[in-house]
């Protein structure tokens, strides 16, 4: 009866959030007193996980696997929770786990809760905290079925070294046929996803014109950051819908959100309130991002920008 | 081909949150409700669906009478029938089985629901509704074709976006994407006459448990004012992030 965790790789690589869901399975089965599984698909090094809590991996290694196909996925988890005889089952809270979540839950009869921020406050009932209406709230929900799946918000445990190891084992599940067929994949490879950064910087219509967007480029460059917009900004075409964060576009839920230009619209802030720090650069100082904020600048984007730029150089250039 | 389109009943987007009865229920006082924007996305390309390919479009909600203004608007847009399940919404799953229901009854050919609720942001309805009634299924879907009974979607994924073939029958999670904002419809007087005429049935929900209860909600905790730094000290703003926030 353990607990079983779903760790996602890209070209064999764990992605962060692995490693994270991973922490966060440890803790969910120390409370229970019981011990961790992981399963993989194609991933390499797959008893690197052991370091963050997992004694055991599941790795399902299969070509026809090589893109992500929500029901095969489902399918694997499933029999991989079966198998282990699984009460808990852990996801992230990437689109591809949120994709193949409910399918899985329907399968398992297990109840699913997403967008879980913290370690459950009991396990009987088995009860998680979670955000409620785009992040203005949390709800307290209690999961009643006997296998309970819980979708990880990223970025809200935090991944915790264990320093266990883990064995691996080969994995076989039958995988059933999809009816639903990838044709192509339009990905940019060299730039950091919304969902996966760490620091995200966000440009609002105070930059004026889509030819702006240089300096967030780099500043985004210089910090390793992804780039994000306000609703307005994709509404009026100068920045791909991707990008838009808040309410009805993107949730963001990184360490660090560099607002700028962005007034603070309720439904802007809602969708990036899971972030750790917020910082507002904006000419108006009664902008209302500046109540949301943990640090502001009242100054002119194109000033202050590329002297934040400058200064980061200097400062990577010194503690590199 | 049916179409059956999802309809949450949800807080407008400017809404203040606020609880009752010992913080286990949401405080509807004074609050304004809409359709689900990721729901109104997906009706609006179903209503393209009508016009170009002489699809039928059905709205759904699971819930009280209180949401039925939100399925009129819906009418007033264009659909043609709305169907209320009479009882209260109580989690992902039991909204799933309901619907699996009326689906099934309906012989829907197309399900579109929005990819999440901005009330309760599951995610979790149009998969498991998928999953119930053996339907295929594709989720953040920012474009859809129909051409007989195959499908073509692109689903936005973290950083890009994928391109999809599918078939009939099949569950879409919309969103904005799906259609542009600038494509939604906003009711003209005649819609609403009309929507006061069509047919708003009642039925009768299942039998379900939930299998999740909420037990309690809670507001994040009030916020330190900001730090201001002067625009001229952009070095304290690099010191601060480094030192006290930690986050570079």
């Amino acid at each position: 009866m353990s607990v079983l965790v779903y760790t996602e790789s890209e070209n064999g690589k764990f992605k962060k959030a692995a490693f994270e869901v991973v922490s966060y399975a440890k803790a969910v089965a120390d409370q229970m007193g019981t011990t961790v599984t992981a399963v993989t698909v194609n991933a390499d090094d797959s008893d690197s996980l052991g370091a963050y809590g997992a004694s055991k991996v599941l790795s399902v290694k299969d070509e026809s696997l090589s893109k992500f196909d929500a029901k095969k996925y489902a399918a694997i988890i499933e029999q991989a929770a079966k198998n282990e005889s699984a009460k808990v089952v852990v996801l992230s809270s990437s689109a591809d786990s949120k994709y193949l979540a409910p399918l899985l839950a329907v399968g398992l009869d297990a109840g699913y809760v997403s967008n879980v921020v913290d370690a459950p406050s009991s396990t009987s009932p088995f009860t998680v905290k979670r955000t409620a209406f785009t992040n203005k709230a949390f709800a307290n929900t209690e999961i009643n079925t006997d296998v309970k799946i819980v979708g990880l918000s990223n970025n809200s445990f935090g991944i915790v070294e264990a320093g266990g190891s883990a064995s691996v084992e080969d994995f076989s599940p039958s995988i059933p046929d999809s009816g639903v067929s990838v044709e192509s994949v339009d990905k940019a490879t060299d730039k950091v996803s919304i969902a996966d950064a760490e620091v995200v910087v966000s440009g609002g219509r105070g930059l004026k014109g889509p030819e702006n967007w240089g300096m967030i480029e780099e500043l985004a460059d210089v910090l390793g950051a992804a780039t994000a917009c306000s609703k307005p900004v994709s509404d009026l075409g100068w920045r791909p819908h991707g990008e838009h964060v808040g309410q009805t576009g993107k949730p963001v839920a990184s360490n660090l959100y560099i607002a700028i230009g962005i007034s603070g619209a309720i439904q802007h802030l809602a969708g990036i309130n899971a972030s750790k720090v917020k910082v507002v650069i904006n000419t108006d100082p009664e902008a209302p991002f500046f109540k949301a904020a943990d640090y502001g600048v009242v100054g002119d984007a194109f000033e202050v920008v590329p002297t934040l730029i400058e200064k980061l150089k200097a400062f990577k250039a010194q503690n590199a | 081909m049916k179409i059956l389109v999802c309809i949450s009943h949800v807080p407008d987007t400017t809404s203040k949150i606020n609880f009752t009865d010992g913080d286990t229920k949401f405080d509807t006082n004074g609050v304004q409700f809409v359709i689900n924007p990721n729901d109104e996305f997906g009706l609006t390309r179903a209503m393209w669906f009508k016009e170009k390919q002489d699809a039928s479009v059905d709205v759904v909600n699971v819930g009280g009478a209180e949401t039925e203004p939100t399925l009129r608007k819906a009418l007033a847009i264009g659909a043609d029938t709305a169907i209320r399940v009479n009882t209260e919404a109580t989690d992902g799953f039991s909204v799933a089985k309901q619907l699996a229901k009326v689906v099934n009854d309906g012989g829907y050919d197309l399900v579109i629901a929005g990819r999440e609720s901005i009330d309760y942001n599951g995610g979790m309805v149009p998969g498991m509704l998928a999953a119930m009634t053996g339907a295929n299924f594709v989720t953040n879907c920012i474009s859809l074709e129909i051409d007989g009974t195959s499908a073509k979607a692109v689903r936005e994924i973290d950083g890009g976006k994928e391109t999809v073939s599918t078939s009939l029958p099949l569950v879409i999670a919309g969103q904005k994407g799906i259609v542009e904002e600038s494509d939604l419809r906003i009711p003209n007087m005649r819609g609403i006459m009309m929507a006061r005429k069509k047919p708003l049935n009642v039925v009768e929900p299942i039998d379900v448990t939930s299998e999740t209860t909420t037990a309690s909600f809670e507001k994040p905790a009030p916020k330190g004012a900001v730090k201001l730094v002067d625009a001229d000290n952009i070095d304290e703003l690099v010191n601060l992030l480094h030192n006290e926030a930690k986050v570079i």
